[in-house]
């Protein structure tokens, strides 16, 4: 199997992508109600990523 | 007359919702796969499986039990727990010999991370089919 390297900022993409496609899937009645959730789920996390990043880079001095 | 013709129209339910939850467990989406919900269980698949195999690419190491401390016991069985929960996915990879040691570096820890979120996220997908299994949802 091959390895894969990646940084925190890919890892933490990849890891919102999955679980935003899953929290769509398992919350909502209609499918465009879970794609909009989902979207949103994505778009938090992205949010807190960048948030959560500049809270350490100021906080670490 | 419409009710009946209604309720004809949709997916038949299995009878006990214990063969959904076990394949659901086995096999991400396989309980909606079960149910006849093959889109959601596709999609379902997708990410659990793609989130197991980034965990292995990245070579996170599988939590096994180990006893100690209170936090030690919490962090070990509650990972080997979310690493049991991907079903197929785990026992097929410790069955073919995947065994990573936990070394240093921000990848390897990234990857186990990804191993325990793939069977917790399968287990939100194992209450979904089991809510839809027994009425609560459509």
């Amino acid at each position: 199997m091959p390895k894969l390297s990646v940084s925190h900022f890919e890892a933490a993409l990849l890891f919102a992508l999955f679980s935003s496609i899953v929290l769509g899937v398992v919350t909502k009645k209609t499918d465009y109600e879970r794609l909009r959730y989902g979207i949103r789920c994505f778009a938090y996390f992205v949010v807190a990523l960048f948030a959560v990043g500049w809270i350490m880079y100021l906080g670490h001095g | 007359m419409a009710n009946g013709s209604a309720t004809n129209s949709a997916p038949a339910l299995p009878r006990s919702w214990v063969p959904v939850v076990a394949l659901a467990w086995l096999v991400p989406g396989g309980g909606h796969f079960l149910l006849k919900r093959y889109g959601r269980g596709g999609l379902l698949l997708l990410s659990v499986a793609s989130m197991f195999l980034v965990g292995l690419m990245m070579r996170g190491p599988m939590f096994h039990p180990q006893g100690g401390d209170l936090l030690t016991v919490i962090i070990y069985y509650g990972g080997f727990l979310g690493d049991l929960a991907s079903g197929l996915l785990y026992l097929l990879s410790v069955w073919l010999g995947y065994n990573q040691p936990d070394v240093a570096g921000h990848v390897h820890d990234y990857g186990a991370k990804f191993l325990v979120a793939a069977g917790l996220l399968n287990v939100l997908a194992m209450v979904d089919a089991y809510e839809i299994a027994t009425g609560k949802k459509n």
